[in-house]
């Protein structure tokens, strides 16, 4: 049975590729997110760009925030947990989420340990910035991976570095002998058992989502395009002129992204995106994508 | 022999391998010229409420639903089930009304109640194991439709001639029956 309860889980990241998963602060943006197509909602206290402007400890969101959000849709709702913090993740289940992403834009509980994803029920997503990272978080049973990026930054260059990272780790993984597999593990810092999966598969065991950054239909077609399954945006969305098309507009662009004249279609009369960051500005104690490890 | 796989959003790669696997050339449909030449037409499990928003969007609703409803081979699983179906609850949405059966969605609650079993003795598919993930039940069936497979008492797979639905996942695992008995409606 426990090998049916880990794959139940990959099952559902299964079903939602190809669809995107938008960041919501309440059943009215909910019912926007669904109306305009996105095949999950992630119940949020704070959208990353305010977690960000406001400062202050970020937590775990209100209960009654996730089941009004939850009241609004049909669609499966995801709520996020600080890194380590499993009494919180324990709620989130008893609460019955569809899925719990153990998030850097949360502010961290343990910097030391993150959850024990394995005993728990409730899939769970985790942030990666390479393989080596995607496959420690697996190994402590995620059932989806999603690039940490620049959360709240409007700017995808973090989310790009992070796909072509795991793209080029992937590439020189699927071609190097099988007798280089206990030193790349050793490199990678990942379990051996999984780097010898991933050799074998040239994939990851589980879906490869992009986050972080995605601001335009453009942003979510060059994620698509880098290998990204889905993607989800935050703060893109309602921190732009127009959310209602913005979100219809960067769901089509990730059904459609192989295809510019529907990626050019989508941009057209959006209104303008997110002012966004220039992430050189950025002090290093200020990125989020350096939480966790 | 060309089948298409309906891929706006959702578990359409799943498809895809599998009927690669037992020797059919998959076509992924984005658009509706993409329906144009194919034997037969897969809908697959993801979110219905964001293949809709999708079809309507695309101008591919209109084109689905009589490729669907004129009799052609056809097969949902999960979501794909949802839009063939003739009524929807739970929430009530659109559907394609191409096989005679009425679906309630969400109908065993979150993804802890997603569920893999094996389907009760005495039907089409001996020992088969489906996995059921936030999956919809099929509260009514028309007197036309066939039901194949019941799992403790619901029915999982239906028929009405060359249209089939699943409300299971028939293309996680390594179990091709399901596919291969709807593939035999094309030839």
């Amino acid at each position: 049975m426990h090998a049916d309860q880990e794959s139940l889980k990959v099952h559902l990241a299964e079903m939602l590729k190809g669809g995107v998963i938008l960041d919501v602060t309440n059943g009215e943006q909910a019912r926007l997110a669904e109306d305009a197509g996105a095949a999950a909602v992630m119940a949020l206290e704070r959208v990353p760009a305010d977690i960000r402007r406001e400062g202050g400890v970020a937590r775990m969101a209100a209960i009654e925030r996730i089941e009004e959000v939850r009241r609004a849709v049909s669609i499966p709702v995801m709520a996020k947990c600080r890194i380590g913090h499993f009494a919180e993740a324990r709620v989130l289940e008893a609460l019955a989420v569809d899925f719990v992403d153990e998030s850097e834009v949360l502010t961290p509980a343990d910097d030391q340990h993150h959850i024990d994803k394995r005993a728990f029920r409730v899939p769970f997503v985790c942030g990666a910035r390479d393989l080596g990272e995607a496959l420690r978080r697996i190994g402590e049973g995620a059932a989806m991976i999603r690039t940490k990026g620049e959360a709240g930054s409007g700017n995808i260059v973090e989310a790009v570095r992070h796909l072509r990272q795991m793209g080029r780790e992937l590439r020189e993984l699927a071609v190097a002998p099988a007798d280089e597999r206990m030193a790349r593990a050793k490199a990678l810092g990942a379990p051996y058992e999984l780097v010898a999966q991933v050799a074998e598969a040239g994939r990851l065991p589980v879906p490869n989502f992009a986050a972080g950054g995605i601001a335009t239909p453009a942003d979510a077609a060059l994620c698509m395009a880098l290998g990204a399954e889905s993607v989800f945006v935050g703060s893109g969305i309602f921190k732009s002129d127009d959310p209602a098309a913005r979100a219809r507009a960067i769901v089509r662009a990730t059904t459609h992204w192989r295809d510019p004249a529907e990626v050019l279609a989508a941009s057209r009369g959006l209104g303008a995106a997110m002012p966004g960051l220039a992430l050189d500005a950025l002090p290093p104690t200020e990125r989020l994508a350096s939480r966790g490890w | 022999m060309k089948v298409g796989i309906l891929a706006l959003q959702g578990g359409f790669a799943a498809h895809a391998r599998m009927l690669t696997g037992v020797g059919v050339d998959p076509v992924l449909v984005r658009t509706p010229a993409d329906l144009d030449g194919i034997a037969g037409l897969v809908l697959p499990g993801g979110e219905s409420t964001a293949m809709l928003t999708g079809l309507a969007r695309d101008g591919l609703e209109a084109p689905l639903r009589s490729w669907a409803r004129s009799g052609r081979p056809a097969l949902g699983t999960c979501a794909g089930a949802i839009l063939l179906a003739h009524a929807v609850t739970h929430p009530a949405q659109r559907s394609c009304d191409a096989l005679d059966v009425d679906v309630e969605r969400n109908a065993y609650g979150t993804q802890l109640d997603s569920f893999a079993a094996v389907v009760d003795a005495g039907g089409a598919f001996p020992a088969l194991r489906a996995i059921f993930i936030r999956a919809p039940r099929i509260v009514r069936v028309g007197r036309a439709v066939e039901v194949l497979a019941h799992v403790a008492g619901d029915p999982v797979l239906v028929r009405a001639g060359a249209t089939w639905a699943a409300t299971f996942h028939p293309e996680l695992g390594d179990d091709e029956r399901v596919h291969r008995a709807w593939l035999r409606e094309i030839s």
